[in-house]
């Protein structure tokens, strides 16, 4: 490892100046080659670039080629345009009738008295069981695969024999290649009935008195299967970029921390998760962002059914996957508008998510090589 | 006194070789516990996949519900049609958007929006990609079709491709750029035929990272593509998908449904990991091997 990080340490301060060096392959000829030297070496070579740039026997040409370029660059916020005025336009009936209390709301049914949330038949709509069964999917995965992800990058960096690393790195890869309907599917027919016949029995048998594992489900499905296939699902992305993030922590701090005398351990936790914890919470929030989404597999597994119980061995539903199974067979505007505006909550949600998580991770590794995930 | 001391340092340098024994076994127990459920989840496909899949997989098409047999063979032609429907909008876009981030806006403010809003919509949940495909062609004009479902794939694909795009073009060195604009080459041609040419071994990993990973994706297709138990490859018809069929026969009831879902779950992983595998192998090989 520590042989590794000198090579690192060079790489890297070759290739941060130039992002921020002003003069890029700039078509327009006679701007700025010169304008801020602040690394002699890009400077020199960006002014032969100009100089041949600007002689523009192929101007027209270039200038179309740069400007295509362009457009595929703005396709990306083509895409986001696209997104948010379909889902706006598309929940505009729903907002118009339910406003905000269609997070919040709650009905009573007429004939059994106990609250209904979800009614497309009687046009009641209200997507709090939906958010309330995505929280708490997500945050049971993250309880499951936070502590796991961190050991599992901790010893790929700091422990692991350089023989076993490739393999380990290439099956925690393999695990973030797998589609997700194949997790459901394997969720469906191995890990639901494990649940319903060792796991379940054992948690009621001994945290049924705190009421969160109620024993009126007998079918495995609900949200503890949810969770635990989703924290399989996300423990690749996070645990990938722990250790792209305790790889970016430089080779003196372990060595530093070493010479005090430090055990393995010390090091790693002085040295190495202390500097890299902003990135690892980055890499947790990307997580969260990974599990809210998750469709196909939680829809298998949670039992689709729109209710907010104490008992996490109940049947939900959640966001994405209320989606999945009633948009293409919404039985009125309403009903399809609604559907509508819990994607919209959706998208702005990992949204919002994904880029705390995005500027945390970039807070970190900024300026470290380039990787393909 | 003095002794009292070297007992009580000795005491603490047992429990800190004991923590750090601790911690050892509990990094190596997590990383057990993590492989132990994809080898579960391969072994028991391979399992279930391979006993479950014949000839007649490939070659026929689905039977009515609950009647034993039959394959899925509109599924597997389906989602050839899908995958190469949003290569084709996924990856000359994306590729452009890369050339465009690393050879005309590297360091302006433009090329930073890009490449943040290329890292945040990879992690927008694909259903939503879906819909957004669902409002904007399959209401207003046709019903259900295999465009609206790769135009779907094909817009999930742009990100990917955009950010290892750059990736690898910023890996080429200028020297090689500069060497061509000396000879006279138009920057277009240069930019082309000379720095994306060097790239390409790494692109080409970019664009089959991003098709490995439209490959498996359901969700957005369950109300674009739709899935059509017949055979069918036109273009404003629903379509077959792989991945859709392995959903629908899995919460069917009947149990040769749930067979012919692990055959077709053995089918798409073999597809996927030979994708991925292909791509390390490419990558191992050194990503820029002409160029430096």
């Amino acid at each position: 490892m520590t042989a590794n990080v000198p090579e690192i340490r060079i790489s890297q301060s070759v290739t941060q100046p130039e992002p921020n060096s002003p003069a890029g392959p700039n078509p327009t000829p006679g701007q700025g080659a010169r304008q801020k030297p602040a690394s002699l070496a890009v400077a020199e070579t960006s002014a032969i670039r100009g100089f041949l740039l600007s002689r523009g026997n192929s101007a027209l040409a270039d200038r179309g080629f740069h400007w295509l370029m362009v457009f595929c660059a703005f396709t990306i916020f083509g895409i986001v345009v696209l997104i948010v005025s379909v889902l706006v336009r598309g929940s505009h009936l729903s907002w118009a009738n339910f406003g905000l209390r269609f997070f919040f709301s709650k009905f009573t049914d007429p004939d059994t008295h106990l609250p209904m949330y979800w009614d497309p038949v009687n046009g009641h709509f209200s997507a709090l069981p939906f958010v309330f069964g995505t929280l708490v999917s997500s945050f049971l995965s993250l309880l499951l695969a936070v502590p796991l992800a961190i050991g599992v990058a901790v010893f790929l960096t700091e422990m692991c024999p350089r023989w076993l690393r490739g393999p380990l790195a290439f099956i925690t890869e393999l695990l973030a290649a797998i589609p997700s309907v194949i997790y459901g599917l394997w969720a469906m027919f191995v890990l639901v009935p494990i649940l319903r016949e060792h796991v379940n029995p054992v948690l009621i048998r001994l945290f049924g008195w705190t009421g969160f594992f109620g024993d009126d489900n007998p079918t495995g499905l609900g949200f503890v299967a949810a969770g635990v296939i989703l924290a399989i699902m996300i423990l690749p992305i996070i645990s990938s970029l722990t250790r792209e993030v305790m790889n970016a922590v430089p080779g003196s701090q372990r060595e530093a921390v070493l010479a005090l005398g430090a055990t393995r351990w010390e090091m790693i936790r002085m040295g190495v998760l202390r500097n890299a914890r902003i990135g690892i919470v980055g890499a947790v929030i990307l997580g969260l962002g990974r599990a809210l989404g998750e469709t196909m597999a939680v829809t298998m597994v949670i039992g689709n059914t729109p209710q907010i119980t104490r008992s996490l061995l109940a049947n939900g539903a959640s966001m994405a996957s209320v989606i999945a199974n009633e948009y293409a067979e919404a039985s009125s505007d309403l009903h399809l508008s609604a559907l509508t505006e819990i994607g919209l909550a959706l998208f702005i949600v990992t949204i919002i998510v994904n880029a705390l998580a995005r500027l945390l991770v970039w807070a970190v590794t900024r300026g470290a090589p380039a990787q393909v995930h | 006194m003095r002794a009292k001391l070297q007992s009580g340092s000795k005491l603490r340098a047992r429990i800190r070789e004991g923590t750090d024994g601790l911690a050892t076994g509990l990094a190596i127990l997590s990383t057990v516990l993590v492989v132990a459920p994809l080898i579960a989840i391969f072994v028991y496909l391979i399992y279930k996949g391979a006993s479950s899949l014949n000839l007649a997989f490939f070659t026929k098409l689905p039977k009515p519900e609950g009647e034993i047999g039959g394959g899925m063979a509109n599924a597997i032609v389906g989602s050839g049609v899908l995958l190469a429907l949003a290569s084709l909008i996924g990856v000359p876009i994306g590729i452009g958007g890369g050339i465009f981030l690393a050879e005309f806006g590297r360091g302006t403010k433009l090329a930073n929006a890009v490449r943040f809003t290329a890292d945040v919509l990879n992690g927008v949940p694909s259903i939503v990609m879906g819909m957004a495909v669902y409002g904007l062609i399959v209401t207003p004009r046709m019903p259900f079709s295999a465009i609206s479902g790769g135009v779907a794939l094909g817009i999930m694909m742009i990100p990917t491709v955009t950010r290892t795009t750059e990736e690898m073009l910023l890996m080429v060195p200028h020297s090689v750029r500069e060497a061509a604009l000396a000879l006279g080459v138009p920057n277009w041609r240069s930019v082309l035929s000379i720095t994306v040419k060097t790239a390409s071994p790494g692109i080409i990993t970019g664009c089959m990272l991003a098709f490995a990973r439209v490959a498996g994706e359901t969700a957005p297709l369950i109300f674009t593509a739709f899935g059509n138990s017949n055979w069918s490859v036109a273009l404003n018809q629903p379509i077959s998908a792989l991945p859709l069929e392995i959903y629908r026969y899995a919460i069917s009831p009947y149990d040769d449904q749930h067979r012919q879902a692990w055959a077709a779950a053995l089918v798409l992983v073999v597809l996927i990991v030979a994708a991925v595998s292909l791509v390390r192998y490419v990558a191992g090989r050194g990503v820029l091997k002409g160029a430096s």
